[in-house]
Formats: C-alpha cells, structure tokens, sequence
C-alpha cells in the first residue's frame, strides 16, 4: 500500500526540498520504489536540487491538463532506478493546479509506487494546502529557530484541518524533521534545543539534520546528500530518518561530519 | 554591559522558548484569529455609537498579550458637540482575560 507523504514547514528556505530529495534517496537505496513531486508551481528546484534540470520535458501541470501521460513527465534518477521526479511547471502559476488534477495524479502514483513524496511550496496559501491535501504522512520541517517553529506550529494546525483525512475524521500521521542542527550552540544556550522544540510543537520526531557543509556541497553537485556523500552527517541522520518512515525503531542521534586529522586542526574541511 | 555579564552571559534559547510559548499559546485559541480585533473594534463601537457620537477615526484599539492574561485597551475619543462637558473628551477603556473571543 503506497503512502503518500509531504514535506512543509510554513516557511520558506528551511530546507524542504533539500529533505524531499535526501529522504527519497534514502528510501529508494534501501530497496523502495519512491517519486518525489515539486508542487512549487513557477519556482520548481527539486529538478535543480536532483540534478534532472537539463532532463526535464513535461511537467505536473502538463499532465493534469492531458498534454503529457504521467509516465513521460515522470524522470528516472540515473544513480538510482527506483527514484523518480515529477517536476513541477516553471512556466505556469499556482493557479494552474486543481484539487482534481493533483487527485489524479496522486491516484496513478499510488499504483506505481510505494511513496509520493510531495515536496510543497512555502506558505499556506493554495499550492501548500494541495500539497498537503491527499497527505497520509507529513514531514513538518523546522529549524531551530524562532519564525520556523511558529510556522511549523501553523501547518501542523492546517494539517489537522484542511487535509481529506481530517476532513473524514482520520489522522494524518506526523513527524517533525529539525534541519540545521548545531548541537554545540544548543549545548551554549545559543539556540532551541531538540527539547524545546519538541515541546513546544508535541510532535513525533523523525530525524535531527545537523548544520553541514556536505547539504550546501551536494546541491551545488545536484545530488541529493544521502548519494552524494553517504558517510556525512546530515546523510546518515536522513537515512536513519528514511528507515524511522519505514517503521523502523532506530536510537536518535545527531551523526557528526568525519573529520580528518587536518580537519580537526584547522578546524574546517578542505574544499 | 558589566565586565560580570560578559561572563555571565545567558544563552538567548530560554527567552525564544518563553516568546515562543505564549506566542503559540494565543494563536492556537480562537483568540489567534487575525480577525478578532477588528470585529471586536466594530461591536464595541456599534455598542458605543448607539447612545454617543463617535468619530471612527479617533478610535484607538490595542492588545498586549501576556502570559497570564491579556489587555485589551479601547480609547475612544467622544467630542462634546451637543452638550460641552468640563472635559474636553471621555474616555472609555475595557480590560478582557485573557484568550476569551469577544
């Protein structure tokens, strides 16, 4: 049975579509078949952030308006064949997708899949509440910070009112993902700690992404980190998360970067 | 900033956590509607406005929300055209606990 699952946060640059595209890495390494979708109609980066942008022919908005079947918008990761991508139109504006159009799709994907990892747009205006719309998981993505928790605070309210689960009275099923993670700030009383946020949210926690040059190195590569440099990290802590999905029960741990003996001396990685 | 505070210095996470908390305590009742204080601005000056003239424009309409409870202050600036009183205006000011909807 597929799942479909989204990836919000309210606000913006949190690092949704970096997760999106770690996360459905992770699931497609450990044996899933996974499509990850940009519901960020007119400023699509999931295909920048996968690498796929020079790959990109049709899109989500093509497809809900039958100019493309759903199997030629879909495109397939070349590292890994279990991942796809559908894009989002770059062209259009959010206006474009309608509750039926997503439906649609989202149908047709359960069959093909085992998760639809729906990257949203931020906000919580029309693409946010699509994105989360069909939901049965959702992926709340917080940092540390100040305005992200209140926005998170404000989605996790939105899912529990405007998703077709809530509506009929089920739940949506909730993990909250803190990225950019500095413990020793934390330890410093410089920043949130996990303790803070998770009791001011009272939200499940699925994984803690610490603060690290590897997510900057891999989208600048279009990889996502989890292929990129699996040994990092902010890998290891988006496996964990992926295996955590799968209803794994894994020890929470915040994995630090390798850092060689240079490394430690100067206190930084080569680039 | 003492030489002693400098090396006292507090981590700036426990304030985010209490801001935070009495933030999401408000916006997660009824209170957070972004609406409340313009309905509660018209219903206290229709209430108003039916025994006094008012000048809409000389309305004034705050809230100060706290962790216990919340003020609500209401000035409203009612001229003395018909009758002139000693004062040159009356004011009115209301207080509400705290989270309850109008």
């Amino acid at each position: 049975m597929a799942k479909v699952v989204v990836v919000t946060s309210g606000k913006g640059g949190v690092g949704k579509t970096t997760s999106t595209a770690a996360l459905g890495a992770a699931l497609a390494q450990i044996g899933q078949n996974v499509v990850i979708v940009d519901f960020d109609v007119g400023l699509r980066n999931l295909d920048l952030v996968m690498g796929a942008e020079r790959r990109v022919v049709y899109d989500f908005i093509n497809v809900t308006q039958g100019v493309a079947k759903l199997p030629q918008a879909l495109i397939r990761d070349k590292r890994l064949d279990r991942l796809a991508l559908l894009p989002a139109s770059q062209t259009r504006d959010k206006d474009a997708l309608t509750e039926e159009g997503v439906l649609s799709v989202i149908t047709a994907l359960r069959k093909m899949f085992d998760w639809v990892i729906c990257d949203s747009p931020a906000g919580i205006e029309r693409g946010a509440t699509l994105a989360m719309r069909f939901a049965d998981e959702a992926i709340i993505v917080t940092n540390p910070e100040v305005s992200s928790v209140r926005d998170s605070d404000r989605i996790i309210g939105l899912l529990d009112a405007k998703t077709v689960r809530a509506e009929r009275g089920e739940r949506v099923g909730k993990h909250l993902l803190i990225t950019r993670y500095d413990q020793p700030r934390a330890a410093r009383g410089e920043m949130l700690s996990i303790d803070d946020v998770l009791e001011i949210l009272s939200t499940p926690l699925l994984g803690i992404i610490p603060e690290s040059e590897e997510v900057l190195r891999a989208s600048n590569l279009g990889s996502p980190v989890t292929l990129n440099n699996p040994d990092s990290g902010a890998a290891r802590a988006y496996s964990d998360a992926a295996r955590r999905l799968m209803g794994e029960d894994i020890e929470m741990t915040i994995p630090a970067d390798k850092q060689g003996f240079l490394g430690k001396l100067f206190g930084r990685r080569a680039a | 900033m003492s030489l002693f505070s400098l090396f006292k210095r507090r981590g700036s996470a426990p304030v985010a956590r209490d801001r935070l908390q009495i933030l999401l305590a408000y916006e997660r009742t009824a209170g957070g509607s972004p609406d409340l204080l313009v309905i509660l601005r018209e219903e206290i000056l229709t209430a108003v406005g039916r025994h006094v003239e008012i000048d809409p424009d000389r309305v004034t309409v705050q809230m100060n929300r706290g962790a216990k409870v919340s003020i609500l202050e209401v000035d409203i600036e009612i001229p003395n055209a018909v009758r002139p009183a000693p004062n040159a205006s009356r004011r009115k000011r209301s207080a509400l606990p705290a989270h309850r909807p109008a």
